[in-house]
Parts: structure tokens; C-alpha cells; sequence
């Protein structure tokens, strides 16, 4: 089960004085079972890119396939993709209807025109994985708290039992404690249910510690896509195109642009603080050694 | 006396039920009393619910308090005849970009808050056009708020309240909504405001990293102020921050967890320039006193590596 | 597709007609489309159509543009076209099963094409010159005789001026409501008429919240900005006649004497 895109371009307003590309020649996989980052600026292609996955935008070029079949060949069963690949919008609260949370969170699976009972099963499902206790259920979902709305929004989606879900800033909006909350629940439920996962940030700090590989974009290019350590150590790259890396990377690059031996692949403080210590505890000539040509972007 | 002066000011959200007879009450800000000095660039932090939005709502006069007062410009915001005048000395930009600007081009839009007041046109426009270049968007004073990025939409508000020739400005969570950038030229807007025009700011936002230039931060939760001083002395409370679930920048979070390992690094480091300078100073003086022959060994002088307990340090991973 | 609607759009230029005084372009469109429904010649559309196209000529906005805002109405035109194609009595010219195309009809039914035809570009040509917050400056200055009967005329204008603002931001909204729904399965597209009616709660539920949202934040930030209505403010852009208004105002004039001599009076 994976999602291919070959060589995907797409360019709005093609009738236009301004056609604009807003991706340009996009090749990228998702495998099973893998957690992504997908970071970008605003206006670098992300939210355009997220909405091929799931078929609601046809590329001008390329192909886009399911399984090895193409998306957007006549008789391809679209429901099923959208199904398949779950797609949580930015604010998705906002897509919120129904008299109560349970009702909202069956609208997806009913759409499927699966059994009731069935239905009933997977939004149960769907709630527990993010968290929403059952005394909410009955509860009309304009009355949650804003972090318990989007999780229910997304709970929406997750109905679907998708085997990709696809993130759109989640994090958009919240406090730093509503954030660490979703990203804590999606990482949680990844393990769970070992689907993959595709968020969508501008924000390396968020993802980083989330994350096995991280693709960045920037004016509708892939520009790099790989192990967050391989990506990060692009710094200058990064901040050329206002991406900023972790703030523990980059105190590791100005340190080892000093002359501290520190090791610049940590990305977290705890390995930021070992590899300082044993900096200043030992030598410190010479920048940190063992740096890879990994983490460009992969040709396909 | 302060710009700001509230004492003892409480607020209670009442819930009605369907029929409109109290159900409930809430009390989002509970027995608050600061003073904020004319020029002061004041920072509000807390998490969403912790009542500093309710707050800054009592110093516009758009809310009145339930009990204690709160005086803006020496005018006392609960008596009827001087809210005209408080929402004039007091001005305020909301979190939502897209909901708080009125006009279809930048510069209508700009002059909303003089033409409410009743300026005379001439002045209107001398007022508009220096607001714009105040905040760096004169360039775009023909433009239509709908076709600009989210960091120029609130730069576009934020002069629409410089217009107005306030005494202070609110700003509530104006960077909540957007991307890095945008939350960077906001930023950079709210401090020269300060810097050059000596505007009172007061900015209310969940991130920390947005404070670090305040002269005083206020830290809320659940209605109260649970911590102030400067960002120095607040940031110097790490343990005490992460338990409040705010966002501690990483440096600082680093900072703190080389000290707890042992190095003798200063409290609140707030920014990575800093932890670098105080690194080097460390190098320097251990190669001063150990000569060449002492600093070879790791972990030889107290230091540990890798032996904290685990929950001390997690960078806010989940 | 919804950004197609050029309709109530201002187009960002500066021309002419975009320094015109809002209350000439007001009274302009009006006898305009007054001057449309009194001609019943050929003349007089020609002469009509020749206006307009100075007009066009003077406002520096694309004429692409606008026939673009036309895709939206052509529904409307058909229906007019075809009901008065078929509907009409009178001498039958072709018989197509049970309808009979009549002279009259052709001719009535040319006649209303051409006049909403014009009557749109028309009046799109005034929102598309005229910001928002002019024309209901204009709307508000011209109404101003009806405050005597207690009409709010201020706060009318104001709301229209704030309509307008939001119609882009809603309108994006719908989209990304749709597609969110679209992407949790939903089908706004097949089945009868009633389970397409039905399909749209989930978009306009949403997007009702949506709206009583922003309203309720925008009410807000107007206060803040010390808005109370229409008593004691001032205005940014009063409105002050030039003399290029009252050159337009005789130029204007003109057209319309013109127009209804040659349009009612001669022969075809």
C-alpha cells in the first residue's frame, strides 16, 4: 500500500495572465507505516501538495498512484482513496456540524455507506485514540474546549480508518500546551495503529522530535527529504529559503564554528547537553568529524 | 502614577441557561493588581484560559471589572462617560488577522479609528501615512487587506491603532495565527513602536520567545499572576515555567540543563548569542587555570555526562 | 471557481473613472440603466453600447475581466433568453415541436439580452472603479434626504460596505469547507434534488458559524477602534465635487438627452 507521485506538476491559473507553479516536478513516496514531516513556508506548495494526495487537485503533469494504479484514470474508485488517505484540513474544527461530537465523528464513516454498527465501532475507535473521554460524546462539539474541538475534527478523519492521514498544521493556532497535547496524540496513535502519518509544519522544532524523515519544500520544489538529522545539517540552505533549524542545532553549529568538538546531529537538549559537556570536558580543535552526503534530495 | 493601574481586579464569565437565569459562574481573572509605567514594553504570558485575554479586554473598557478597578491614563474604565476616552489612549489589536480590519483598502482602513474620533481630514491623512511607515507597510497603503500575508495583515491593524495616537497598545495573541516570518515582522513592528514612538506596549502571547526584549513579564494562570519581573528573572524559573506548560525556548532549556549538570553557567539565558558567549568564557577560563595538562579528561572535574535524571530535560517531547 | 465572480469586485487601478466622484458614478449608472429600458430602437443600443464602451476605454479595467464576472450570469441570460424566445406571441417564423418562434419573440428576446447585457457591465463597471467604501460614502451622501424619515442611513451603508469586505473571505471559506467535507467523503455533487439539499448541511452549518464568528470579532474591533455609529465622525475621503465631476454630470447629460431622442424617436 503506498502513495506515489511521479514527476507531479501543477500550475494555477493556467488561463491566465499570472499562471503560477505551484509545484514544480514533485516525486515523492509514502511507504507504510512511516512518520513525516512535511515543512515549508507559507506559499512554498505544502497545502497544495497535501491536496493531490487525496485526489481533491488533478495535477497538470505527472501521475499519482495508489497501489500502483493511477488516481486519475476513469473508473478509479475516488471514494475509496479519500478513504484510504485521510486528509485533516488547517483548523479543522471549523468543518465541525453536527448536534453532537458522536454524530460529527460518524459523518465520515456513514459517507462510506458502511453498517451501523460498524459505524458506531470505528468513531468509538476514533475517539479513544484522541483522547476524547466518553462523557463528551453527547456533548454538541461548538461547547469543547479548542483543543479537544480539533481533536475531535480530526477523530472525524481518523473514522475513515485511513492508512495514510495527512496533517495540515495541526498545530495552527494553539497553545503550547494544546500543541504538545495533538502532537503527543498523534504520535501515540501512529504507534498504535501503525498508519502513516504526514505532518504538515513550518515548524522544524515542532516536528523534530516527532519524526523519521523530513521533507522540505520551498517554491514548489522538493528541496531536501530525509532523516531530520541528515536534513538539519543543511543549515544555511534552510535559512536561505526562512526556515529556521531547531534552536539546539543551531547553537551546535555556532559552537562548532568556534571551535568546540560538539557533535552538530543532536537535535534534542539532552543529547545537545551531553555532547557539549564532553566538548568542553576534552578536546575542542577542529570542527565535529563524520558528516555524510546523505539527506539531498532523493532523484527519481 | 502608571499609565495602567489596576488593583484587586477580579472578572466572572456568568453561563446562562436557555431561559437566561444565571447557571454558572466562571472566574477568569481573580484579584489582579499591576501597575505598568508610561513607555514600558510589558509582556503578558500564559496559556489559553489562563485570563489574559479577559485582562486585556479590561484595559480597552471593552470589559469592566466584577470587582477591584482598573485606571488607564488616570481614568477609571468602569464609569460610563470616559469609555470613548480609554479605547482612544488604550488601543488594541486582536489574534485574528482577517476579523479586525474594517476597510477594503489599507489605508481606509488605517483612518477608521481617526474618523471615529472625529479628526479633521487633513489630519487624518498626515496620521495614516505615518502610521504606515511606522510599521513598514506605506508601500502597500493602496493595496486590499484581502491580497496580504497574515504578518502584514496584523502590521496593517497595528497602525490602524497608531493612528489613533494612543497612549498604549494591546496587543492579544497577534502572532498566534501566523507563520515564523509573519510572527517575526509583527514583533520587530510592536518593538520599534516602542523604541521610536515611546508607545506603552503591552503584548499578550503564549510565546516565550516573543518576551525576551520586555521590560517586565507577567506569567497568568488560572486568572492570577503567578510570577513577574524581567524576563532574566522569570526565565531563571525553569521547573516552575514547564509546570505551567508555557514554551520554554530551547536555549534556555539547554542552558539550564548544562547548569543542573554541573556548569557554572548564569540563570535566564534567553537567547543562543548569550549561551555561546558564556561557553566560550568557560573554555577560556578552564584553559587558563588547567593549563594544557588538566582538561583532557572528560567528566573529570564534576561535570556528568548523560547522568541527569531523564525527566529533568525533555524539550517538550511528548 | 468562486474567485471567478467579478461581480461587486473592485479593480485596483487608477483611471479616470476611478477618481470620478462616487456620487457621479452612482447617478451615472442609474440613468444609464434607465436610458437602457427607455430606448426601443437600435440607435439607441448602439449609441448605449458606444458609452459604455468609452467608459470601459476610460476605466483601464480589462474588458476580459469583466466578461469574465459574466460567466456567473449566463445562466440568467439563457433563461431570459430562451423564456422570451418561445414565450412570446405573435408572427411564428420557426416551429420546433410544441414551441413556436415568433418575430417578436427573436426581437424581444434580443432586446433583453442586449439590456442585461449592458445593464450588467454597466453596473459592474461602477463596483469595479469605485472602492466599497466610496460607493456607500456616495450611497450614504445621496440618501442623506431619507434620514429625516429616520432611516439609518449611515448604518445601512456601513453594513453594505462591510458585506462587501467579507464576500472574498467567505467565498474561501465555502471552498475550504467543501473540500474538507469532500475529503471526509462527503458528495455534494450526485443524487436527486433533496438529497442535495441535503448534503448541504454540513457546508452551511460551518459556514454560518463561520460568519457569526467574524461578525462577532469584527463588532468587537470596532469598538475597540471607537466606533458608535454615524454621529461625530469625520471622513478620511470627503466627498467634494471637482470639476471633472461636473464636466462628467454634463457629459452625462447629454448622453441621456441624446440617447432618448435618438432612441425613442427615430424610426429603425
Amino acid at each position: 500500500m503506498a502513495l506515489k507521485l511521479e514527476h507531479v506538476t501543477y500550475i494555477y491559473g493556467a488561463d491566465t495572465q499570472l499562471p503560477v507553479r505551484a509545484l514544480d516536478d514533485i516525486c515523492l513516496e509514502i511507504p507504510d507505516g512511516q512518520f513525516i514531516g512535511l515543512i515549508g513556508h507559507t506559499g512554498s506548495g505544502k497545502s497544495t501538495l497535501v491536496q493531490h494526495l487525496n485526489g481533491l487537485i488533478r495535477p497538470s503533469q505527472g501521475r499519482i498512484t495508489w497501489n500502483g494504479r493511477d488516481i486519475w484514470e476513469a473508473g478509479f474508485p475516488k471514494k475509496e482513496l479519500r478513504s484510504s488517505v485521510g486528509l485533516v484540513f488547517q483548523y479543522p474544527e471549523h468543518q465541525l456540524f453536527e448536534a453532537d461530537v458522536f454524530s460529527d465523528v460518524c459523518f465520515g464513516p456513514n459517507n462510506l455507506g458502511l453498517p451501523r454498527e460498524e459505524v458506531q465501532k470505528r468513531a468509538r475507535r476514533a475517539l479513544e485514540l484522541v483522547g476524547i473521554p466518553e462523557a463528551l460524546y453527547g456533548q454538541s462539539p461548538f461547547e469543547l474546549s479548542g483543543g479537544q474541538k480539533r481533536r475531535a475534527a480530526i477523530a472525524g478523519v481518523l473514522a475513515m480508518e485511513p492508512k495514510i492521514l495527512v496533517l495540515d498544521e495541526p498545530t495552527a493556532g494553539l497553545d503550547p500546551k494544546g500543541r504538545d497535547e495533538i502532537l503527543g496524540q498523534i504520535a501515540g496513535l501512529k504507534k498504535e495503529t501503525g498508519i502513516s502519518v504526514v505532518l504538515v509544519s513550518h515548524s522544524m522544532e515542532d516536528v523534530a522530535n516527532y519524526v523519521e524523515r523530513i521533507v522540505v519544500m520551498s517554491q514548489g520544489h522538493i528541496l531536501f527529504d530525509g532523516e531530520p538529522r541528515q536534513v538539519f545539517r543543511h543549515k544555511r540552505e534552510l535559512e536561505e529559503v526562512g526556515l529556521a533549524v531547531p534552536q539546539v542545532t543551531d547553537i551546535l553549529h555556532r559552537l562548532s564554528a568556534a571551535g568546540f568538538a560538539v557533535d552538530t546531529d543532536a537535535t534534542t537538549v539532552p543529547e545537545a547537553r551531553d555532547t557539549i559537556l564532553k566538548a568542553l570536558g576534552g578536546k575542542w580543535d577542529g570542527p565535529a568529524a563524520g558528516r555524510g552526503a546523505m539527506g539531498e534530495k532523493e532523484k527519481c | 502614577m502608571g499609565i495602567i493601574e489596576s488593583s484587586h481586579l477580579s472578572y466572572d464569565y456568568v453561563k446562562l441557561n436557555e431561559e437566561g437565569n444565571a447557571e454558572g459562574v466562571t472566574r477568569a481573572v481573580d484579584d489582579v493588581s499591576l501597575s505598568v509605567e508610561p513607555g514600558q514594553f510589558i509582556a503578558i504570558l500564559g496559556h489559553n484560559g489562563s485570563g489574559k485575554s479577559t485582562l486585556a479586554r479590561h484595559i480597552n473598557a471593552l470589559l469592566v471589572p466584577t470587582e477591584g478597578s482598573i485606571f488607564v491614563d488616570g481614568k477609571d474604565t468602569a464609569k460610563e462617560e470616559n469609555v470613548w476616552d480609554v479605547r482612544q489612549s488604550a488601543g488594541m489589536v486582536f489574534q485574528n488577522p482577517d476579523n479586525q480590519i474594517i476597510g477594503q483598502v489599507v489605508e481606509e482602513d488605517v483612518g477608521f479609528g481617526p474618523e471615529n474620533m472625529g479628526v479633521p481630514t487633513k489630519e487624518i491623512w498626515e496620521r495614516v501615512e505615518e502610521s504606515l511607515r511606522a510599521v513598514g507597510m506605506y508601500a502597500y497603503r493602496k493595496h486590499s487587506p484581502n491580497k496580504l500575508s497574515g504578518g502584514q495583515k496584523q502590521r496593517v491593524s497595528i497602525a490602524g491603532v497608531l493612528a489613533m495616537h494612543p497612549k498604549c497598545i494591546v496587543l492579544d495573541e497577534p502572532t498566534a495565527m501566523l507563520d515564523p516570518d509573519g510572527r517575526k515582522s509583527v514583533i520587530r513592528a510592536a518593538r520599534a513602536l516602542n523604541d521610536v514612538e515611546r508607545v506603552t506596549v503591552i503584548l499578550i502571547t503564549h510565546y516565550m520567545e516573543e518576551v525576551i526584549y520586555a521590560d517586565r513579564v507577567f506569567v497568568m494562570d488560572k486568572g492570577r499572576i503567578v510570577m513577574q519581573g524581567t524576563p532574566r528573572e522569570v526565565f531563571s524559573h525553569v521547573e516552575q515555567l514547564k509546570a505551567l506548560r508555557l514554551d520554554v525556548p530551547q536555549v534556555t532549556l539547554l542552558a539550564y540543563a548544562l547548569q543542573k549538570s554541573g556548569l557554572p553557567l548564569p540563570d535566564g539565558i534567553l537567547t543562543a548569542e548569550e549561551l555561546e558567549l558564556e561557553l566560550k568564557k568557560l573554555r577560556d577560563r578552564k584553559n587558563a587555570a588547567g593549563g594544557a595538562a588538566g582538561a583532557k579528561e572528560a567528566g573529570a572535574d564534576g561535570w556528568n555526562v548523560g547522568e541527569e535524571e531523564p525527566d529533568a530535560v525533555d524539550g517538550g517531547t511528548a | 471557481m468562486l474567485r471567478d465572480i467579478t461581480l461587486g469586485q473592485y479593480y485596483q487601478t487608477d483611471s479616470l473613472l476611478h477618481r470620478l466622484d462616487s456620487r457621479v458614478k452612482l447617478t451615472a449608472t442609474l440613468l444609464f440603466i434607465i436610458s437602457l429600458f427607455l430606448v426601443n430602437n437600435l440607435w439607441g443600443y448602439v449609441m448605449a453600447a458606444a458609452f459604455l464602451a468609452v467608459c470601459i476605454r476610460l476605466s483601464h479595467v480589462p474588458f476580459r475581466y469583466m466578461v469574465k464576472g459574466m460567466r456567473t450570469i449566463l445562466f440568467l441570460l439563457l433563461f431570459a433568453l430562451v423564456f422570451n424566445l418561445f414565450l412570446t406571441p405573435g408572427t411564428p417564423v420557426v416551429r420546433l415541436w410544441k414551441l413556436t418562434v415568433t418575430k417578436e419573440g427573436i426581437r424581444m428576446a434580443a432586446q433583453i439580452a442586449v439590456r442585461l447585457v449592458l445593464l450588467i457591465i454597466g453596473s459592474s463597471l461602477m463596483t469595479l472603479t469605485t472602492t466599497p467604501n466610496h460607493l456607500t460614502d456616495g450611497l450614504e451622501s445621496l440618501m442623506k434626504p431619507l434620514k429625516k424619515l429616520r432611516v439609518p442611513v449611515h448604518e445601512v451603508a456601513m453594513m453594505m460596505s462591510i458585506a462587501l469586505r467579507f464576500i472574498p473571505i467567505l467565498m474561501e471559506e465555502t471552498d475550504k469547507i467543501m473540500k474538507a467535507q469532500i475529503a471526509r467523503g462527503a458528495d455534494f455533487e450526485s443524487g436527486n434534488l433533496i438529497q442535495r439539499a441535503k448534503a448541504m448541511v454540513p457546508l452551511l452549518v460551518p459556514l454560518f458559524i463561520a460568519a457569526f464568528r467574524r461578525a462577532n470579532d469584527l463588532a468587537l474591533a470596532m469598538e475597540a477602534r471607537c466606533y458608535r455609529g454615524g454621529e461625530g465622525r469625520t471622513k478620511m475621503k470627503p466627498l467634494v465635487y471637482q470639476r471633472r465631476d461636473y464636466m462628467a454630470y454634463a457629459v452625462l447629460l447629454l448622453y441621456f438627452a441624446a440617447v432618448i431622442v435618438i432612441g425613442r424617436i427615430l424610426p429603425i
